[in-house]
């Protein structure tokens, strides 16, 4: 019974007061555990080094001594796993009005869930959606966060915490690039793909 | 081929390891229960919805700057009482934490990801977790952010830096 509820109390969407100090502690967490510095991305990196080398300098590294990293990324994917499985929330998510109404206006249509349905499907994958939001988006994504030399975790979250003014022109960055697409180029993008 | 190697550890200087052994088999469990309460965190908090992003660059909702601040808030101070009380690793090395030097790749590379965060709605740590919460066909996106490191990779030389 006292089992239950706790599930049920905590299947509720969590606060920012309480997922940000969970994600803060990651970093003393990878430090205290084995002196590694909290950053994402460079799983991507170990990725391309154990797969696709191809004689790049960039990518001509000792990745095996890395693995800590990528088992971290599979521990992240299994805890998505976990949460939606488990401790899924039962009812709609709350999307601000402002938002969902700008968003309306651009063509989107379904708010239920934590991903729009009309943009991140499968049937949508050879579509131009697939294309602009999948694989244009993600390739932005990894091609952006190594030219920075890092992602939200590295930067803005570790490096901003080790109180690193780079890394605060590099979030700054990041969220200067959101906001432009966002704002800019987000609604003329949706409009040729077809919404 | 020692000069190749060495330039290449100071490549690897993004998230590095600065722990003296290395470590095999189950001494990275710990490595793997971590990722995922991360995980968990990550879709219950939401930080992984799509919505959830617009919204922080719609400006309508504070959840996201809250999360990502309180985090930052959280960091500085672990980070500065590891420093005062000379906290030790489990393997009793002292913690290293590197310096990041600054370079322009930090705005431009920035600037980039800035573009495919609001497209995608997920920085790379998402990404694991959207795949794990069922949203599939986000392998897609991973294997084009994969496709994007390396051809940084291929091209980092040529680039302004």
């Amino acid at each position: 019974m006292i089992m239950n509820e706790f599930i049920e109390w905590i299947s509720q969407p969590w606060p920012w007061y309480v997922a940000g100090p969970m994600v803060g502690l990651t970093v003393p967490a990878l430090l205290i555990l084995g002196n590694k510095t909290f950053g994402i991305s460079s799983s991507l990196r170990h990725v391309c080094a154990i797969c696709i080398p191809s004689g790049i300098p960039f990518f001509s590294y000792n990745w095996r001594k890395e693995t800590w990293n990528l088992v971290f990324v599979l521990g992240i994917l299994i805890g998505g796993f976990i949460s939606s499985v488990f401790l899924s929330n039962p009812n709609e998510l709350l999307i601000a009005e402002g938002t969902k109404a700008e968003l309306a206006a651009l063509g989107i249509t379904d708010f239920s869930g934590l991903m729009p349905a009309d943009i991140f499907s499968w049937e949508n994958v050879f579509t131009g959606k697939g294309l602009v939001f999948l694989v244009f988006g993600g390739f932005l994504v990894g091609f952006g966060t190594r030219y920075a030399g890092g992602c939200t975790s590295g930067h803005a979250i570790m490096g901003i915490s080790s109180l690193q003014w780079p890394s605060l022109v590099a979030t700054m960055s990041f969220m200067i690039g959101g906001f432009l697409m966002t704002h800019l180029f987000l609604g003329p993008l949706m409009k040729l793909v077809g919404f | 081929m020692k000069v190749l190697e060495k330039q290449a550890d100071e490549f690897v200087c993004d998230a590095p390891n600065a722990q003296v052994d290395g470590e095999k088999g189950l001494a990275l469990v710990k490595y793997l229960i971590l990722g995922i309460l991360f995980g968990i965190v990550f879709v219950k908090a939401e930080i992984i919805s799509w919505f959830r992003i617009q919204e922080m660059f719609r400006l309508t909702s504070f959840h996201m700057y809250g999360v990502i601040g309180s985090a930052i808030v959280t960091g500085i101070i672990s980070i500065q009482l590891i420093k005062r009380l000379g906290i030790k690793s489990m393997a009793g090395e002292k913690i290293n934490i590197p310096t990041k030097e600054f370079r322009k790749g930090q705005i431009f590379g920035g600037l980039i990801f800035g573009l495919g965060w609001a497209l995608t709605g997920a920085c790379p740590g998402p990404l694991f977790a959207q795949i794990g919460s069922g949203f599939t066909v986000i392998i897609v996106t991973l294997l084009a952010a994969v496709a994007g490191t390396w051809t940084y990779g291929r091209f980092a030389n040529k680039l302004p830096n």
